[in-house]
């Protein structure tokens, strides 16, 4: 605000002295064939329009530079949160060093108590391209930059649901590799940890999509821990039917749009990377109950 | 001047067959030809850029669009930058330059007129590569088709693992040939001014045109070669086994970056420069005075240029650099907006206690001082860099962006048009389509572009084919559309303006303006050699010294 305040400032004096001249200094007829006295300039004005703004530039830098250092040089209090962020081409992997946790697209951090702040600190890489991990309401944006670890600290002091995307374009899904950031009340944060650390639970009425789901290629590019599968290109699916949407937010998580995208991923999101599986009508339903069970 | 002034209209011209004519115009090493074949290519692809643009607002009316596929709209986005920067922008004012630089300072040509033919065919033939990718782009794999990693081509992106087939490379090489051709310019213009004035024209009396040309063509030598050689690179890394950018091999995104940004401030400076100098010969002449304060105008125009190739990583605040180096860049950034304040003041003296005529050519001048004045201000708001890590990477810096280069670049083009066709044609443009047009286009430049800085603040990221409805964007983005419509009805008047004038136009004669430099004391147009006889100059205003024997600036300079 402070910025704008002086800018605004700026503009509105310079856009008055403008409207102004144009006004006072408009040819009239009366002033038809006369020609105005020929000034070439003057040293005083130009002295005094160049030291004004000199000494505004120091101002504004002087007050940017102190805010540079407190945001990027912030130490990381005791209690902070760390999760490692991953971006992939076109979806989020968010592990949680200290806590034993892998999960995708859909983050949850705890809300930060000024009496106990617990802000998260998160570690950025990218596996391929350039991408930005950015959640307006929650923190100004940073690059996830393959070959190179970057640092971003969030601090939010209210729970709730905040939305962001990634801002670094990175291909052609760069437009649906959604961001949705849990911000929880510290119990809720607890019971969500206690649950993603489970193994994937064990549904035998979903038997026959877990064999459909081990014996093709899901495997390779997708974990679900407890089972064979352990790939790491895809996100992990251990617990699926906690977040509220799939494909990196861009279909909400409903046993249809599974369906879909296991099918043709092309109609969601046209250029992502999750192959069109090719399986049969039964195969098809009885691994979308499989995902379903993976709660 | 001491020696007469011959007003010699063009010599007849003898019947010639169409393709002699053609043939002429192809094999020319007329600097006036040059200027008018580049302008003539850039209007070409500006209209063409414009397409593109349209493409991409009709995509963005509504969220959850399915007007274009990603795939099309990803090219749109790509290919409508780099042919308005490169294919546009530059020729154009390397057109202007051409034309009117060697009038300016009294000479016959530039320094190197085979020189300058042949810059002018490596950015048409540039060009022409960059759109043949949509014929060809498909490359061995069958993928791609025209480039779609975007005007800046980030690496890793275009590496051969994420850029299959030749989409990446027809953007290289388009953009470094032209490269060349802009260089080769830019010699010209600095060989041209610094060698061939005419007698009595010292450098402290040459027009501000050919200072800010001087100092334009300076800084392409400096910027264009870091993007040369950052291209050649990416095209050993895509076919030679080179590692310099594909981070799969431990090679550097962020050396892209700052070899593209090196290059890329600059020339955003290259660009508005000339427009600086269209301002700087138009607003005097409509005021009726002489520019205010033209030492310090120079001054600060060479101060910019030092100051704006230490700013490129203003670019880069989201990118991960330490602290210290944010701060420096921060710095730097607003330290450049002093000298550009300055002229803005200048400019701003210059009317104060004229007498100010509102023609076309003066209206779209007032348009750029409140406009560009707006777009430094919100570059300023950015160059706070912790503001801009919200703000990079959004639909505000777009709208920023574009205030400068739309808001102020054209709009000072768009005055430079109306100023200098009657010169270069021998008639008036129609002032009530002039003004039909500016208004138009005052009206849809300000709906797109005041509008399109809310959805940035609102967390609209850029690049982005659709958005999720329910984020406060959509009204907002139907409005910049429609805005982006009414620029068209708008050009479309220009361009009927450019073409009725032609035939319909009142008669120019020399100077229609009642004007101070060279070129208006020659015929409009000019004929072929120039001047008859090489003119003397005692003043930075020799057609006011010929005008007002009793009060020549001669006796004050």
């Amino acid at each position: 605000m402070f910025v704008l305040a002086i800018t605004g400032t700026i503009f509105i004096v310079v856009a008055t002295l403008l409207i102004y001249t144009l006004v006072k200094f408009r040819a009239t007829a009366a002033k038809a064939n006369t020609e105005p006295a020929q000034v070439y300039g003057s040293t005083q004005i130009e002295l005094a329009w160049t030291i004004i703004p000199a000494l505004i530039v120091v101002v504004l830098t002087v007050a940017t530079a102190r805010v540079i250092h407190a945001i990027q040089d912030a130490p990381k209090p005791p209690g902070a949160l760390e999760v490692v962020v991953i971006g992939h081409q076109f979806w989020w992997e968010y592990r949680y060093p200290t806590l034993g946790i892998v999960t995708a697209n859909e983050l949850h951090i705890p809300v930060s108590e000024p009496s106990g702040p617990r802000p998260t600190f998160l570690q950025l890489m990218s596996a391929d391209t350039d991408h930005s991990f950015w959640i307006p309401q929650l923190a100004g944006k940073t690059d996830l930059i393959p070959n190179r670890i970057n640092e971003l600290w969030m601090d939010p002091d209210r729970p709730g649901v905040f939305f962001g995307q990634c801002a670094q374009y990175c291909g052609t899904q760069h437009a649906k590799m959604l961001l949705r950031v849990s911000v929880d009340d510290p119990d809720d944060f607890d019971a969500w940890v206690q649950a993603q650390r489970q193994a994937a639970a064990q549904d035998e009425s979903a038997a026959d999509g877990r064999r459909v789901f081990e014996t093709t290629a899901c495997i390779n590019c997708h974990t679900v821990r407890g089972t064979a599968a352990n790939g790491r290109f895809g996100p992990d699916l251990t617990h699926l039917m906690s977040r509220a949407t799939i494909a990196s937010g861009a279909a909400e998580n409903t046993a249809e749009n599974l369906r879909l995208w296991i099918e043709n991923p092309d109609a969601i999101k046209p250029g992502s990377l999750m192959p069109a599986m090719k399986l049969s009508d039964s195969e098809l339903d009885a691994l979308v109950r499989y995902m379903q069970s993976l709660r | 001047m001491s020696t007469e002034v011959m007003a010699i209209s063009s010599a007849q011209q003898a019947e010639r067959t169409w393709r002699e004519a053609l043939h002429e115009w192809v094999t020319t090493v007329d600097h006036k030809r040059i200027g008018l074949l580049y302008i003539g290519f850039a209007l070409v692809f500006l209209v063409i850029g414009g397409i593109e643009a349209v493409i991409i607002r009709i995509q963005l009316m509504a969220p959850h669009s399915d007007v274009v596929s990603p795939q099309v709209f990803n090219r749109m986005f790509t290919m409508h930058g780099t042919t308005m920067i490169f294919f546009a922008a530059m020729p154009i004012l390397f057109g202007f330059g051409n034309y009117l630089v060697p009038l300016m300072i009294g000479a016959r040509d530039m320094a190197f007129p085979r020189l300058n033919a042949f810059s002018f065919w490596l950015n048409a033939f540039g060009g022409l590569l960059l759109y043949f990718s949509f014929l060809g782009g498909s490359g061995l794999y069958g993928a791609g088709s025209a480039p779609d990693v975007g005007w800046w081509a980030y690496a890793p992106l275009t590496a051969r693992a994420f850029s299959p087939g030749s989409s990446s490379d027809y953007w290289t090489i388009a953009v470094l040939v032209s490269g060349f051709g802009s260089i080769g310019t830019a010699i010209n213009l600095i060989a041209t001014i610094l060698c061939m004035r005419c007698p009595g024209m010292s450098l402290g009396r040459m027009p501000l045109f050919a200072w800010l040309y001087l100092t334009m063509s300076g800084m392409a030598l400096l910027a264009l070669t870091p993007l040369s050689a950052a291209q050649l690179m990416l095209l050993v890394d895509r076919y030679l086994g080179g590692h310099f950018f594909d981070t799969q091999a431990g090679g550097s995104a962020t050396l892209w970056m700052h070899f593209f940004w090196i290059f890329g401030h600059p020339e955003v400076y290259i660009l508005i420069i000339p427009a600086f100098a269209f301002m700087s010969e138009i607003i005097p002449v409509f005021s009726r005075k002489p520019i205010f304060g033209y030492p310090v105008m120079v001054a600060a125009t060479v101060c910019i240029a030092f100051v704006s190739m230490s700013v490129w990583a203003h670019h880069m605040f989201t990118i991960g650099l330490s602290s210290y180096a944010n701060s420096f860049f921060a710095i730097t950034t607003m330290v450049v907006g002093i000298p550009t304040g300055i002229k803005i003041f200048n400019w701003l003296g210059t009317m104060w206690g004229g007498q100010i005529q509102f023609k076309t050519p003066m209206l779209f001048c007032i348009a750029f001082l409140f406009q560009f004045l707006i777009a430094g201000l919100t570059g300023i708001m950015m160059a706070a860099a912790p503001f801009d890590w919200q703000l990079s990477l959004s639909y505000f810096v777009v709208a920023h962006f574009h205030y400068v280069i739309v808001g102020g670049i054209l709009f000072a083009l768009f005055g430079a048009f109306y100023y200098w066709y009657p010169k270069v044609t021998g008639r008036l443009m129609s002032e009530r389509l002039g003004k039909l047009h500016f208004w138009l286009f005052v009206l849809g430049f300000h709906l797109t572009f005041d509008v399109m800085h809310i959805p940035g603040l609102l967390g609209m990221p850029r690049r982005i084919y659709t958005y999720e409805p329910g984020r406060g964007w959509d009204s907002l983005n139907l409005i910049v559309s429609i805005g982006a419509f009414v620029q068209v009805i708008s050009i479309a008047v220009f361009v009927a303006n450019l073409l009725i004038s032609y035939r319909k136009g009142a008669k120019a004669g020399n100077d229609p303006w009642d004007a101070w430099t060279l070129e208006w004391s020659i015929s409009s147009p000019p004929p072929a050699y120039n001047f008859a006889s090489i003119p003397v100059v005692e003043s930075r205003r020799p057609l006011w010294d010929l005008k007002h024997p009793e009060d020549p600036d001669s006796r004050y300079e």
